[in-house]
C-alpha cells in the first residue's frame, strides 16, 4: 500500500505537469490536488513548495484563504448546505439537522468513522430551487426530507457520486420572462464576423455610443473601460469574465453560462478584438464546478470552428483563447481586483485602486474585467446598433437586465426585463402576494419596503447586480438582516481591521439582540459601527456590510424593538447562569454564589 | 474666581495583571501635574476599598468571576465616564485563553487531579468569588464609554487620553499611540 507521501506526490506530478509548474496557477493546482485526495496534507504542501520554488508559507496562506480548501482531513463525503436566507426560509437548517442525526455527525466536524463532514456554506446560487447543498463540490437542488434521507443512505453505503440518481444534480434554468438577450438567435461568431469588418476603433466607438453599462452592479460605462484598456500600454492585454456570482440571491450568470455560453464567449472575443488581447479568462465560481465540463466543450467547439485560437475567422494575427479558472468559495473574489489576485494564484485580497485593472490588471498588464451579462449585452448592442439599443430601457440605463427572483413567490427564476421596470410589476409577474419587503441586489444592496414598490430598477434609482429576494408578511426582517450580517462576517477577507473586526462586532451585536439581551444602546452602536465601516474599510464589502441592518432598521424598527430590554444597557449574556457550573462544582448555593440583575 | 474643582478618578484591576497600572505609572513625573488636576478615589494608589461618585473610572482586566462583576457594577454606578483599558478589558485577553476549556475540567485539573493543592477538594468557602464559565470583556457586562487598546497601552497613550478627557476634548490617540498588541 502506498504511503500518504507517495499518494500525494503521485497525484501532484501530473497536476503540476498540466499547469506547467507555474506558481500563478497555484489555486488551480491546490483545487485539483484536493479533488484527488480530499484535503491538502502538510507533506504535499512541502513537496509543492519545493517543485514551484516558492515559500511554503505562501501556499499555506492561499490554502487557508479559500473556504473550499481544507488543510485538515475532511470526510470522504463533504456536504455543505447553502446557508442563504432563501434556503433557510425553505427549511435548510432543519434538513441539515436531520442529516447530522441520520449520519451521527456534528456540524463542522468529521464524523468519527471519517465518512462524512457536514457544514454550511454561503449561498450556492440555487435560490430558485432550494434548499440546496454541495456534496464534494457537486450541487444538489430541491432538498426535501425524503431526498436528504436518500442522500444519507447513499453516503452510508459509500455509493460513488457518479452512481447517485441524476435527478439529484438536475439544475433548472427556470426562465420566466425573456427579452432581447435570452431570445436572441444569433449564430456563434455571427456578430464577430461583422465586428472584424469594423475594426477595433469602431467597435469601441459603437459600444460607447450604445451607452452600455456594466451589469455586475457598479454600472461603469463599458465602452469607456474598453477604450482605456485599449489605450493602456503593456506587453500583453487581457480579457477577464467575472463569473464569480457570489452575491446571495443571484443566479443569472449560471443560467447565461448554461443557455448562452456562445454569446458570453462571443462577447469576450469581441472585447479581445477591441482591446487587443490574446488571452482571456473566465473566473467561474467554485459552486458552479458542474458547468466546467460543458463550458470546456463549448470552448473546444469554438476552437474547432476557428472562433478561438489563431487567425480567428481568417483574420491574420487575430489570436485569442480563453482559459477557465475555478474559484474556491470566496465571495470577495467577485471584486475585480481581488478576482485578479485570485487568478494569479494568490489570496483574494482587493488591491489598492487606483491603479485600476484597465491599466494594471492581471500580471500588472492592462485588463478588461466585465460581468458575464455585460459581455452578452455588448454583442447585442453591437448587433442592434447604438440607436436601437439605446431605445430599450431608460435614459441612463440602456438595454435589458436579468433578474434572479427567489424567496416568497410561486414563480421564482430568471426574468429578463428592459431597465425601468418597477418592483411592483416584478412582484405581480412572479405571483408574490402579501409582500413585506424585497431585497434588491443582495445583502449589499437595498431593502425595499412596500411604500417604495413603485421604485424602478436602473442606475437612476435602484441599481442591481440581479438579485431580487422576496419576503412576505410571515417573515421576520430582523432575522433576514441577521443572516446577511453573518454572511458578511464570514466573507470578510480579513485584510483590513475595520472590516475584519467591524463585521464580527456587528454580528455579535445582532446575536445579542436576537438572544434578548439588546437595548437601544446597541442599536445606536450599530450606527456607530456603520460609520467606522463606511469610512475605514478597504473595499466595498466593508462599506456595505451595515446596509442590511440600517435598511431594515429604517423600515422595520419594531422587529428590533420588540426584542429589546427596556433598559439602557444589558449584559450580553446571562450572568447568574454563567456561575451555574461553578455552583455545581463547589456545591455552593449561598447569596454570594449568585449574581442578581442590577437593581433587583 | 473660585479654584476649578478637581476631577475624581478611580482605577481598578479585575482579571488583569496590573500591567496597565504599571504603564499608567510610566507617565513618571507627569503624575505631579496630573495631581494638580485630579484626585484619586478607589485605586491601588490610595488603597480606598470602595469608590464614591467619580468623574472618570479606569478599569483594567476582563471579567472572570462574580466579584469582578460586583466591582465593575460599582464603578459603572459611580463613574460618569468609564474606560476599559488594555487588551484584557477590551477582549478578555490572556485570561480568556481558558474560554475554550470547560470550567469543570479546569477546576478538576487544578484541584482534584494535580497533587498537593487544597487537600483534594474544590474550594467552596463563601468568601471566595465563584468563577464564571467564561471570561468576558467589560462591555459585555456594563456600558463602556471609551476603550484604550494595547497590552499594555503606553504611558504616553494613557497620558494623552486622560489629558484630552480632562481638557474636555474627545480623546484621540492617533498614529503611534494606538497599539493592538
Amino acid at each position: 500500500m502506498p504511503t500518504e507521501v507517495g499518494l500525494s506526490t503521485a497525484c501532484l506530478d501530473p497536476i503540476l505537469g498540466r499547469h506547467g509548474h507555474d506558481a500563478s496557477n497555484l489555486l488551480q493546482i491546490l483545487r485539483e490536488l484536493q479533488d484527488c485526495i480530499g484535503y491538502l496534507p502538510a507533506d504535499a504542501i512541502t513537496y509543492l513548495a519545493d517543485k514551484l520554488a516558492i515559500p511554503r508559507v505562501r501556499i499555506e496562506s492561499v490554502a487557508s484563504f479559500y473556504s473550499f480548501l481544507n488543510l485538515q482531513p475532511r470526510g470522504e463525503y463533504r456536504v455543505l448546505f447553502s446557508d442563504n436566507i432563501t434556503d433557510r426560509m425553505l427549511g435548510s437548517a432543519e434538513l441539515m439537522q436531520q442529516m447530522c442525526q441520520q449520519l451521527w455527525a456534528e456540524p463542522g466536524k468529521v464524523s468519527e468513522d471519517g465518512l462524512v463532514s457536514i457544514n454550511t456554506t454561503s449561498c450556492t446560487g440555487m435560490c430558485d430551487q432550494g434548499p440546496a447543498l454541495l456534496v464534494n463540490g457537486r450541487a444538489i437542488t430541491r432538498l426535501t426530507h425524503q431526498r436528504v434521507q436518500e442522500i444519507g443512505q447513499l453516503i452510508r453505503n459509500h455509493t460513488q457520486l457518479d452512481e447517485w440518481p441524476a435527478d439529484f444534480f438536475r439544475v433548472e434554468d427556470n426562465i420566466r420572462r425573456s427579452d432581447l438577450m435570452l431570445d436572441n438567435r444569433l449564430a456563434p461568431g455571427e456578430v464577430l464576423r461583422a465586428a472584424l469588418a469594423l475594426g477595433a476603433d469602431k467597435i469601441v466607438e459603437a459600444i460607447k455610443q450604445s451607452a452600455l453599462r456594466g451589469r455586475g452592479g457598479a454600472g461603469f460605462p463599458t465602452g469607456l473601460k474598453w477604450e482605456s484598456c485599449r489605450n493602456a500600454k503593456g506587453s500583453e492585454h487581457y480579457v477577464v469574465c467575472n463569473a464569480d456570482e457570489g452575491e446571495p440571491g443571484t443566479f443569472k450568470d449560471r443560467v447565461l453560462l448554461t443557455r448562452q455560453a456562445d454569446l458570453v464567449f462571443d462577447g469576450m472575443t469581441l472585447c479581445a478584438l477591441a482591446v487587443g488581447a490574446k488571452q482571456g479568462f473566465l473566473y467561474l465560481r467554485g459552486e458552479y464546478q458542474y458547468l466546467l465540463e460543458p463550458l470546456e466543450t463549448v470552448l473546444q467547439r469554438r476552437r474547432d470552428a476557428n472562433l478561438l485560437g489563431t487567425n480567428i475567422l481568417g483574420q491574420p494575427s487575430f489570436d485569442f483563447d480563453i482559459k477557465i479558472h475555478l474559484g474556491a468559495g470566496a465571495y470577495i473574489c467577485g471584486e475585480e481586483s481581488a478576482l485578479i489576485e485570485s487568478l494569479e494564484g494568490k489570496r483574494g485580497v482587493p488591491r489598492n485602486r487606483p491603479p485600476f485593472p484597465v491599466t494594471h490588471g492581471y500580471m500588472q498588464q492592462p485588463t478588461a474585467v466585465d460581468n458575464v451579462e455585460t459581455f452578452c449585452q455588448s454583442v447585442l448592442a453591437l448587433h442592434m446598433g447604438a440607436e436601437k439599443y439605446r431605445a430599450i430601457g431608460t435614459e441612463k440605463s440602456a438595454g435589458s437586465k436579468l433578474i434572479s427572483v427567489s424567496g416568497d413567490c410561486p414563480l421564482p427564476g430568471i426574468y429578463e426585463y428592459p431597465f425601468g421596470v418597477s418592483v411592483r410589476e416584478m412582484l405581480q409577474n412572479c405571483g408574490a402576494v402579501n409582500t413585506r419587503a424585497v431585497q434588491v441586489s443582495g445583502p449589499s444592496g437595498v431593502c425595499v419596503a412596500e411604500s417604495e414598490f413603485d421604485r424602478k430598477l436602473g442606475f437612476e434609482d435602484l441599481p442591481t447586480a440581479g438579485a431580487f429576494m422576496v419576503f412576505d408578511d410571515s417573515r421576520d426582517m430582523f432575522e433576514v438582516a441577521r443572516n446577511f450580517v453573518h454572511f458578511f462576517a464570514h466573507e470578510s477577507c480579513g485584510f483590513c481591521t475595520p472590516c475584519r473586526v467591524g463585521t464580527s462586532m456587528l454580528k455579535q451585536t445582532m446575536d445579542k439582540v436576537a438572544a434578548g439581551h439588546g437595548t437601544q444602546y446597541d442599536l445606536r452602536e450599530i450606527e456607530n459601527l456603520d460609520r467606522v465601516l463606511q469610512t475605514g474599510s478597504h473595499c466595498g464589502l466593508g462599506h456595505t456590510a451595515c446596509n442590511p441592518v440600517l435598511h431594515t432598521l429604517k423600515h422595520f424598527r419594531p422587529a428590533y424593538e420588540s426584542r429589546l430590554k427596556s433598559l439602557d444597557f444589558e449584559p450580553a449574556f446571562d450572568l447568574d447562569g454563567a456561575l451555574a457550573r461553578a455552583r455545581q462544582m463547589t456545591g455552593r448555593d449561598d447569596a454570594g454564589a449568585h449574581l442578581k440583575p442590577e437593581g433587583a | 474666581m473660585t479654584e476649578k474643582k478637581k476631577l475624581r478618578i478611580a482605577t481598578t484591576s479585575l482579571a488583569g495583571c496590573f500591567g496597565c497600572h504599571m504603564s499608567f505609572l510610566d507617565i513618571d513625573e507627569r503624575l505631579f501635574p496630573l495631581l494638580e488636576l485630579v484626585e484619586f478615589d478607589r485605586s491601588p494608589l490610595t488603597d480606598i476599598k470602595h469608590c464614591g461618585p467619580c468623574d472618570i473610572g479606569l478599569v483594567e482586566g476582563g471579567i472572570c468571576n462574580a466579584e469582578n462583576v460586583h466591582v465593575l457594577r460599582e464603578f459603572r454606578k459611580n463613574c460618569k465616564i468609564l474606560i476599559a483599558i488594555g487588551a484584557c478589558a477590551i477582549n478578555g485577553g490572556l485570561p480568556a485563553q481558558r474560554n475554550h476549556l470547560d470550567l469543570r475540567s479546569c477546576l478538576t485539573e487544578v484541584y482534584l487531579t494535580e497533587p498537593g493543592l487544597a487537600h483534594g477538594h474544590i474550594p467552596n468557602d463563601p468568601e471566595l468569588p465563584l468563577p464564571l464559565d467564561k471570561v468576558h470583556p467589560l462591555h459585555e457586562v456594563v456600558k463602556i464609554d471609551y476603550f484604550i487598546p494595547g497590552c499594555p497601552p503606553s504611558g504616553d497613550a494613557i497620558w494623552k487620553f486622560l489629558t484630552d478627557l480632562i481638557a474636555g476634548k474627545t480623546p484621540e490617540l492617533g498614529f503611534g499611540l494606538i497599539e493592538y498588541d
